[in-house]
């Protein structure tokens, strides 16, 4: 029994996916938009509808301002499938054949374009004892806190560099949650490398947001700057953290350890489909190759919003809109243009010196020898480094001897350190090194779901 | 290792490895799991090195349990439901053959 040919599915929920959905849906597209959690918002929304009113107060201004999106999203004429995953995208004739999978079961759906709205995913922070028990991201603990009013219990350390970070230590105060120390890991040398992106910082709307969580943060939070090393001890779960500051190592005893050093895009799912990607120095990561419209190397896949390159909520749900503009325009339905395009100009305007600022140090991108950077096949550092001069000439290669990569995350907290890795031990690009070659579908599906999918003969 | 800010308004009760505990109706699996004090989920099929949460929103693959004898499921992206049974440690199928 084959479904009707939607003219667009929309892969992720968050702010870009939101708005593109609400977009495309008045220009009269039929619109389908999938996200594996149980409601609208993505990672920085989530839990804007329906998470505990008691935190509310707490996350600030910028959580509260998506709100009135995802409501809007609800309201929309657009048919909203929760907590299923996409996990291939297939090119047919008229357009694409996506499978969904969720609950045990699997579908696919039959779609004109295509709009991965994925979003971003933190960056891998490997540093000696990642991988015990109580280490996680700080974002995991700002889901904690959205999505069910809990904190975490002391000691607490928070460590690592960006906004989030600041914005975690913030939010913690208000709540009345001791934090023991934030070790903050911005390399020293960091305003030299931002100055001259200052100019446009200092216009742009970030400026203020920033200025006034670093304000609170410091109030409440007893900050460690110049952090060069960091570990995580304990048998069988975290008991210390132990770094490195003004060439002083200090241990300060911990149970939690939350990490956050930025985030990346989220490209598995377009990688796996075969768009074009290029590492970007200057946020250091892999990006899709877009049209100004968001279109990738792939006629009617599109990219919008973080993983299409990291710049925020606002930026993202203005080239969602963008997105969704030009994808009903290829269907024949055009809009009059409107202030979006500079609008989300304007949104990206001081993003260049976030990225210079908080760019995360080479140390904890690129670890010691006997750190762990592939989680799911514990493979080290070390063995990735020997792979490479031992002739492997990329992660591809290194994953066929190793395994790294070959776990159920398929890459996504191990890919850009293995490039990274294996770009610095070769003295070549990341670009040149390029990301392990992935294949859907891009998460776990039993044999059952597989059969789901086949299609009636002829 | 987390706390409650509050008791849950509409509790829902759950088995965590048989212990019965109370979760929020509206708490995934991985919540309920750090509210209960559970901080290691599964050992690593490779070295059998516990592990706990890392990301919470579904891409490390860390918080494999079994849930309702289906096992590998991500706690982090699982609403908790009255009476789930969820079992930590890992778990290998059997494989039923004829």
């Amino acid at each position: 029994m084959s479904e009707p040919l939607r003219d667009l599915l929309i892969v992720g929920a968050g702010p870009a996916g939101m708005a593109a959905a609400i977009d495309a849906s008045r220009a009269g597209l039929s619109v389908a938009v999938v996200d594996e959690g149980g409601g609208p918002g993505g990672q920085i929304y989530r839990g804007i509808l329906d998470g505990p009113a008691s935190v509310r107060g707490s996350l600030g201004a910028d959580y509260a301002a998506g709100r009135p999106l995802a409501e809007a999203f609800m309201a929309a004429p657009v048919e909203r499938l929760f907590r299923s995953s996409a996990v291939m995208i297939e090119q047919r004739q008229d357009g694409f054949a996506v499978a969904l999978s969720g609950g045990g079961k699997a579908r696919l759906v039959r779609v004109r374009m295509v709009l991965i709205a994925a979003g971003a995913l933190e960056r891998p922070f490997p540093i000696p004892g990642w991988t015990l028990p109580g280490v996680m991201t700080a974002g995991a603990a700002q889901t904690m806190l959205k999505a069910s009013a809990l904190v975490p219990e002391g000691p607490v350390v928070l460590a690592g560099t960006a906004p989030l970070l600041l914005l975690l230590a913030a939010q913690f105060a208000r709540l009345g949650v001791k934090v023991e120390a934030l070790l903050d890991t911005t390399p020293a040398g960091s305003w030299s490398g931002a100055l001259r992106h200052l100019p446009d910082f200092l216009r742009g709307p970030y400026l203020a947001k920033g200025l006034s969580l670093l304000r609170e943060a410091r109030r409440s939070t007893r900050i460690i700057r110049g952090v060069t090393g960091i570990a995580a001890e304990g048998d069988g779960r975290l008991d210390a953290v132990r770094f490195t500051a003004a060439r002083l190592e200090r241990r300060i005893a911990a149970r939690t350890l939350l990490l956050h050093q930025g985030v990346a895009p989220q490209l598995n799912l377009a990688m796996a489909t075969g768009v074009a990607y290029r590492w970007s120095d200057e946020r250091l990561a892999f990006e899709p190759r877009l049209e100004t419209t968001g279109e990738s190397s792939i006629p009617g896949l599109f990219l919008a919003g973080d993983c299409a390159g990291i710049a925020g909520a606002e930026a993202a749900r203005l080239s969602g809109i963008l997105a969704a503009r030009a994808i009903a325009a290829r269907l024949g339905r055009t809009a009059a243009p409107d202030a979006t395009a500079s609008l989300h100009a304007q949104a990206l305007r001081g993003r260049r010196f976030i990225d210079a600022f908080y760019r995360p140090a080479s140390n904890f991108r690129r670890p010691p020898d006997a750190v762990i950077v592939c989680r799911c096949e514990e493979v080290t550092a070390g063995e990735i480094r020997a792979l490479a001069r031992a002739g492997a000439p990329g992660p591809n290669q290194a994953k066929a001897m190793s395994r790294s990569g070959m776990g159920p995350c398929q890459g996504r907290l191990c890919g850009l350190t293995v490039a990274e890795i294996m770009a610095a031990e070769l003295g070549a690009s990341p670009d040149a090194v390029g990301h392990y070659r992935l294949r859907p579908p891009v998460k776990p599906m039993t044999l059952g779901e597989v059969a789901m999918l086949a299609e009636p003969e002829g | 290792m987390f706390r409650r800010l509050h008791d849950p308004s509409a509790p829902v009760r759950i088995t965590i490895d048989g212990r019965s505990v109370a979760a929020a109706a509206s708490d995934s699996v991985a919540a309920a799991l750090l509210a209960a004090g559970v901080t290691t989920l599964r050992r690593t099929p490779v070295s059998g090195a516990p592990r706990g949460l890392y990301c919470g929103m579904g891409v490390c693959f860390e918080c494999l349990v079994t849930i309702d004898g289906a096992p590998n499921q991500q706690a982090c992206l699982t609403t908790v439901r009255e009476g789930m049974a969820v079992e930590t440690g890992g778990a290998r199928p059997a494989l039923s053959l004829p």
